[in-house]
């Protein structure tokens, strides 16, 4: 059974049908990636799965029980976390306080009650959540505003990763980096997965798909129009299916 | 669930990323923002003493600018909370006229003396304060108008009401206990009250700000109000409290100048909000959020004080003051805006627009995207 069962969504914006019953599965330790051309729905579908946006219809189960997120606290309190294609990081807090950013540990008693927050406790899970991920953070008293491309993209990922205990939704995350930054990246990816979470990763670099992935959904025109293991597809497969040459090819 | 974290401490070499957060002190120091601001303050202080040591540095000359200070200060704590959400509050001036005339009219009904008196008419000012700060937030956050417009309006109605209410005369009834004690009483030597209640003031505006979860919400909401959103912060909530914060910080200062010139100043505070904005910009507080502290806002408030009674004692006109804290205003914005951009650069990250109150000041970068 899969851990997280998406089947028919269904949703619009006026006139423009954004996903027309699209189904989705995600496995528990997989990298699952998530393919199509622009507009085919892929950023639509991870905010309907992440609470940011409600569907009009279709059903969603988490570990065979049916849920339904109204916004993204909801999916969160089912240990579900995104990271965005801007990061969402505020770039004039250190990563230690990007990390805990809205779940800032209060100290015990009347100091915690007043709002003081135990600094110690929460530099060393920081510290912990960035070594096992291997993350390249160097500093943790530094603004991320400060750091490069890719420290801010494991600052993001790690935080989700640390707050995640079944999905992680990553929305291109290796869009804006270089090659060696992508590759750490990459890695960061593979050491979530080997924690048992289910990782869904949308990119439009389909080497990247291929090297990462563990099972490859594509979507074309708001329905998932295939579902292959990467490592019984290939990369004319998978732009034939996005582009829906495969189609045609069939009929 | 959400409130565990997932990892445990393993790692032996985490202890590198820990002592990565290990500063020596001069470090610390140099890290400070307003570092600069204070030695500015320290040469114009050495300016002054060097030219008349004697009456630069005499008990009535530092008692009556830290005085003169004091209601600054108290206004520019609430406004530093604003000004690090990269909002505004140009309102704070009329507020504090406002929360005066309320004030000392029901002091006025209730006789004009005594401790008790004096005590309601505090209470009067500060809920007239927080009244509008609760408007000005309220407009900002629910119903997204600009602060530098909504703190405009109401800066114009503030003052407007209280001319309306008065007729436009001001009013001197005021307790004499809270004349003697408030305005012109020392508690400890020559310490003016008036300089201890700023103390305070300072004291728990620091903490809150640099100490809290909400002072580091402030921050964060300054830095990236979208992030905040997304992680479930309540940004409306919050920033209608600090802009509360910045209403009753100017009902205080609304009844402090009661106390200290022993009327309502209705038509004396048309400077104020843009004297206390420019002290907290001075003072290292960024414009565009994010940055700030309360320690660099009392030192960019000490300047004009300081200044100003400078140019007295030095015998040139004192209106050179407007001059000097108008080029340190501007140069102190270009500075911030030179940190940004090497900032924006080092990271390789396109720079944000620049947005000031909800009024956009156009690019960081004037060659357009890197």
């Amino acid at each position: 059974m899969a851990l997280l069962e998406a089947r028919g969504i269904v949703r619009t914006y006026g006139s423009v049908i954004a996903l027309d019953g699209a189904d989705f599965d995600i496995e528990a330790g997989e990298i699952t990636a998530l393919i199509g051309d622009n507009g085919a729905g892929k950023s639509t579908l991870v905010k309907v799965l992440s609470g940011t946006e409600v569907a009009e219809d279709g059903t969603v189960h988490l570990d065979g029980k049916l849920v339904r997120f109204t916004n993204p606290s909801a999916a969160r309190e089912h240990g579900i976390e995104t990271v965005f294609q801007d990061l969402a990081l505020c770039p004039h807090l250190d990563p230690v306080k990007n990390l805990y950013l809205g779940r800032e540990i209060k100290r015990s008693g009347i100091a915690g009650l007043l709002g003081f927050m135990n600094r110690k406790t929460m530099r060393d899970g920081s510290v912990a959540a960035f070594q096992d991920l291997g993350a390249t953070v160097r500093k943790l008293n530094e603004p991320v505003g400060n750091m490069s491309g890719g420290q801010k993209q494991s600052v993001a990922v790690a935080r989700s990763a640390a707050w995640a205990s079944k999905i992680i939704f990553l929305d291109e995350p290796t869009a804006a980096l270089g090659v060696v930054q992508t590759a750490n990246v990459l890695d960061l990816v593979r050491r979530v997965r080997d924690k048992g979470i289910g990782v869904v990763f949308i990119s439009h670099s389909m080497p990247e798909v291929l090297e990462v992935a563990d099972t490859v959904q594509v979507l074309r025109r708001g329905k998932r129009i295939a579902h292959y293991r990467s490592a019984n597809t290939s990369l004319e497969e998978l732009v034939g299916a996005m582009t829906g040459k495969l189609d045609e090819e069939m009929e | 669930m959400s409130t565990t974290n997932n990892f445990k401490t393993s790692a032996k070499d985490a202890q590198a990323l820990l002592d990565s957060e290990k500063l020596t002190f001069a470090q610390r120091i140099s890290r400070v923002q307003a570092l600069q601001i204070v030695l500015v303050l320290a040469v114009i202080v050495a300016v002054f003493s060097i030219m008349s040591p004697d009456a630069f540095f005499s008990a009535f000359n530092l008692r009556s600018m830290a005085m003169n200070a004091s209601i600054f200060i108290v206004l520019g704590v609430g406004v530093t909370f604003v000004i690090i959400t990269a909002g505004i509050d140009l309102s704070i001036g009329s507020v504090l006229i406002f929360s005066s005339v309320i004030s000392a009219m029901v002091m006025e009904n209730l006789g004009a003396s005594g401790w008790t008196t004096a005590l309601i008419g505090l209470v009067a000012a500060l809920v007239s304060g927080l009244a509008w700060g609760l408007i000005n937030g309220l407009l900002i956050a629910k119903a997204n108008v600009p602060a530098f417009i909504v703190t405009l309006g109401t800066m114009g109605a503030a003052l407007g009401l209280s001319q309306v209410i008065t007729g436009g005369i001001d009013l001197y009834q005021i307790p004499t206990e809270m004349v003697d004690t408030i305005g012109f009483g020392n508690i400890i030597a020559e310490v003016p009250n008036l300089v201890v209640i700023a103390a305070a003031v300072c004291v728990i505006g620091g903490i809150l700000l640099h100490g809290t979860r909400f002072g580091l919400t402030t921050y964060a909401i300054g830095s990236n109000p979208e992030a905040c959103r997304r992680v479930g912060i309540k940004v409306d909530r919050k920033l209608i409290m600090i802009y509360m914060i910045s209403g009753i910080t100017a009902g205080l200062a609304g009844w402090l100048s009661l106390a200290f010139f022993q009327q309502t100043a209705i038509g004396g505070n048309s400077m104020t909000p843009l004297t206390v904005i420019a002290g907290v910009v001075i003072g290292g507080t960024s414009l565009f959020g994010g940055i700030g502290t309360i320690f660099g806002s009392v030192i960019g408030l000490l300047i004009p004080v300081v200044l100003q009674s400078g140019f007295i004692i030095i015998g040139v006109e004192s209106y050179w003051q407007g001059v000097v804290i108008g080029i340190f205003l501007i140069a102190a914005v270009y500075i911030d805006g030179l940190r940004r951009d090497r900032a924006a650069k080092g990271s390789g990250n396109k720079p944000k627009r620049r947005q000031v109150g909800g009024v956009d000041l156009g690019s960081t970068n004037k060659k357009g995207t890197q």
